[in-house]
């Protein structure tokens, strides 16, 4: 019996499997196709405090192996989030982590701190990375004073461990990770889209209404595995791995370099059953291997 | 909602870019409603990457068709697919049109342009099955984007064909036509699926004549099942004005709640 568990520090989860914030919606729109509660756990939707509608579309377009999104972090916003939704949610017996987005420092406190109200949330995941929503994909998460200021208020307001969703869009992601670290963030996800563009010649406009948006897919696990290669070198708090991740074999590169967990992004979209595949995967390979504990090979890359 | 990773191609026909295939999915067949789609996954590997919609053509037991017009990479591999392949399919998908007793001897026109003439031989299928007098608008660039003529004449529904170049039928736009002969047959509702031009002009004129009337919209899609917000159309909800899924609360919607977007070319 193969033990897929690994333990965060702040949290225990069954396996390192989970499906990324902007890929699974609330949840509930996979229950048709997967039982949820064989996941590690899943991040919701990003949420504002109030709902807001999103960008204008074109929302989307596919570029080779990959997916370029602009959508703008529509939602239902937290209120209606903990009167009808969380209750659902609260009946699957697996981690539930809310994405937590703001205008400003001071939303990201209010939605953490309305939140703190409710039952059944394992962690909050800081979405300061998202490209979409400012001009020029401006966010918190490309600036080290900007992570850090965010990072620390959050802390401060928050009950649960905060999970820090960091950017690939700058030139040292070390920098920033290390900025969070020292604002107090229990663990850092890596990594958001990266800014993008695509063009129609015979518009010859930008495809998005948006013009940029981020590039997520298979073609991103290359440059996510560097960065999380670089990060885990310099921090000491967990780092879950997320770029790209499609296959058992994917998520086992990002353990390998030194992720404690994964989530599973755009690939939900393509097979809905993508995640519970993929701990099937795990399971596989730990059998195949001898491997008992998979925590023991988490970070046994040979350089 | 189901995933069904193997749909056997049963049947495949086609004519120049259209084509028409026939996927055994009893699954999927058994739940069908006019007006609702499919999310094929084309290839294994990641190019193309995401599924691409398809709305259901028709059902018949076990089996659902597709009818598609090569447009891009996807629909491009996806025609070269044989019998005795099989397609890794999502669905049914999507809220469809209205159809029931209602439209028991009633007349119902369906417009249909080009390769949006898809969903609406299941729709006939059904409002046939009520007792519904159906007729068809088929309109087309030219005589070869029609191939789906003999198929609804063989069904003994009334068919009346437009092409833009005066190959074929009443020379002009598909919507010209249905406006022209609208007094006549009086239906007591229309549906329509094709370009968005069309369906603008069919909006127009059934609202001119206060007939009810039902569009089948388009996307891009991510996901087909409401996980990526990305197929969104503004769309009019309890007098708000809203960016909708239209693969969750479409495609099909009534012309009230539907909000055409401006022209800007």
């Amino acid at each position: 019996m193969t033990d897929l568990s690994v333990d965060l520090g702040f949290i225990k989860l069954k396996n390192p499997v989970l499906a990324a914030s902007g890929t699974f919606g609330y949840g509930l729109e996979f229950s048709p196709f997967i039982d949820l509660n064989k996941l590690g756990g899943f991040v919701v939707k990003g949420l504002y405090f109030s709902p807001r509608p999103g960008n204008l579309p074109p929302r989307l377009v596919e570029t080779p192996g990959g997916l370029i999104n602009a959508i703008g972090l529509p939602g239902v916003g937290v209120e209606r989030f903990s009167e009808e939704i969380l209750p659902e949610l609260r009946k699957y017996n697996t981690a539930i982590i809310v994405n937590v987005c703001g205008e400003s420092n001071e939303e990201y406190a209010s939605v953490v701190e309305r939140l703190n109200k409710e039952e059944g949330i394992s962690a909050y995941e800081l979405n300061i990375s998202c490209p979409n929503v400012k001009k020029d994909g401006l966010c918190p998460a490309l600036s080290p004073k900007d992570t850090f200021s965010v990072v620390s208020l959050v802390k401060k307001s928050s009950s649960r461990p905060v999970i820090t969703k960091l950017s690939p869009n700058v030139t040292d992601i070390v920098e920033i990770a290390l900025s969070a670290q020292e604002a107090g963030t229990d663990a850092l996800s890596l990594v958001n889209t990266f800014l993008a563009m695509a063009v129609d010649i015979e518009t010859k406009k930008p495809i998005l209404a948006n013009t940029f948006g981020g590039l997520s897919g298979p073609a991103i696990k290359p440059l996510v595995l560097r960065m999380v290669y670089q990060v885990v070198s310099h921090v000491k708090i967990p780092v879950i791995g997320i770029g790209g991740i499609s296959s058992g074999k994917d998520a086992l590169e990002y353990l390998i370099t030194g992720a404690k967990a994964v989530e599973v992004g755009t690939a939900n979209f393509i097979d809905p059953e993508t995640t519970v595949k993929i701990i099937e995967e795990l399971k596989t390979y730990c059998q195949k291997k001898g491997i008992d504990k998979i925590e023991t090979i988490i970070g046994t890359l040979k350089v | 909602m189901i995933k069904d990773p193997q749909a056997l191609i049963v049947g495949k026909k086609n004519w120049e870019d259209y084509y028409l295939f026939s996927l055994e999915s009893s699954g999927i067949a058994s739940q069908a409603l006019p007006g609702q789609f499919i999310m094929v996954r084309i290839s294994a590997q990641p190019q193309p990457l995401l599924r691409r919609p398809f709305s259901i053509h028709s059902k018949e037991k076990k089996n659902i068709e597709i009818f598609f017009q090569i447009t891009g990479l996807g629909t491009s591999l996806l025609s070269q697919k044989r019998i005795g392949e099989s397609l890794d399919i999502l669905g049914p998908l999507g809220k469809g049109f209205v159809t029931g007793e209602s439209f028991q001897d009633k007349v119902i026109v369906a417009v249909g342009g080009g390769r949006g003439i898809a969903p609406l031989y299941f729709l006939s299928q059904e409002l046939c099955s009520s007792g519904a007098s159906v007729k068809i608008f088929y309109g087309g660039k030219s005589h070869k984007d029609l191939p789906l003529k003999e198929k609804f004449e063989k069904d003994g529904i009334e068919l009346f064909c437009s092409t833009d170049d005066g190959s074929f039928g009443y020379k002009g736009f598909v919507s010209d036509f249905f406006k022209a002969e609208l007094e006549k047959l009086n239906p007591s509702c229309v549906f329509a699926c094709g370009p968005e031009e069309m369906m603008k002009k069919i909006a127009q004129i059934t609202q001119e004549k206060n007939i009810p009337a039902e569009f089948s919209l388009e996307s891009v899609m991510g996901c087909g099942f409401g996980a990526c917000w990305g197929c969104v159309k503004k769309i009019k909800k309890n007098f708000k004005e809203e960016w909708t899924k239209i693969c969750e609360e479409g495609p099909v919607f009534s012309r009230e709640e539907i909000i055409w977007t401006e022209e800007e070319k």
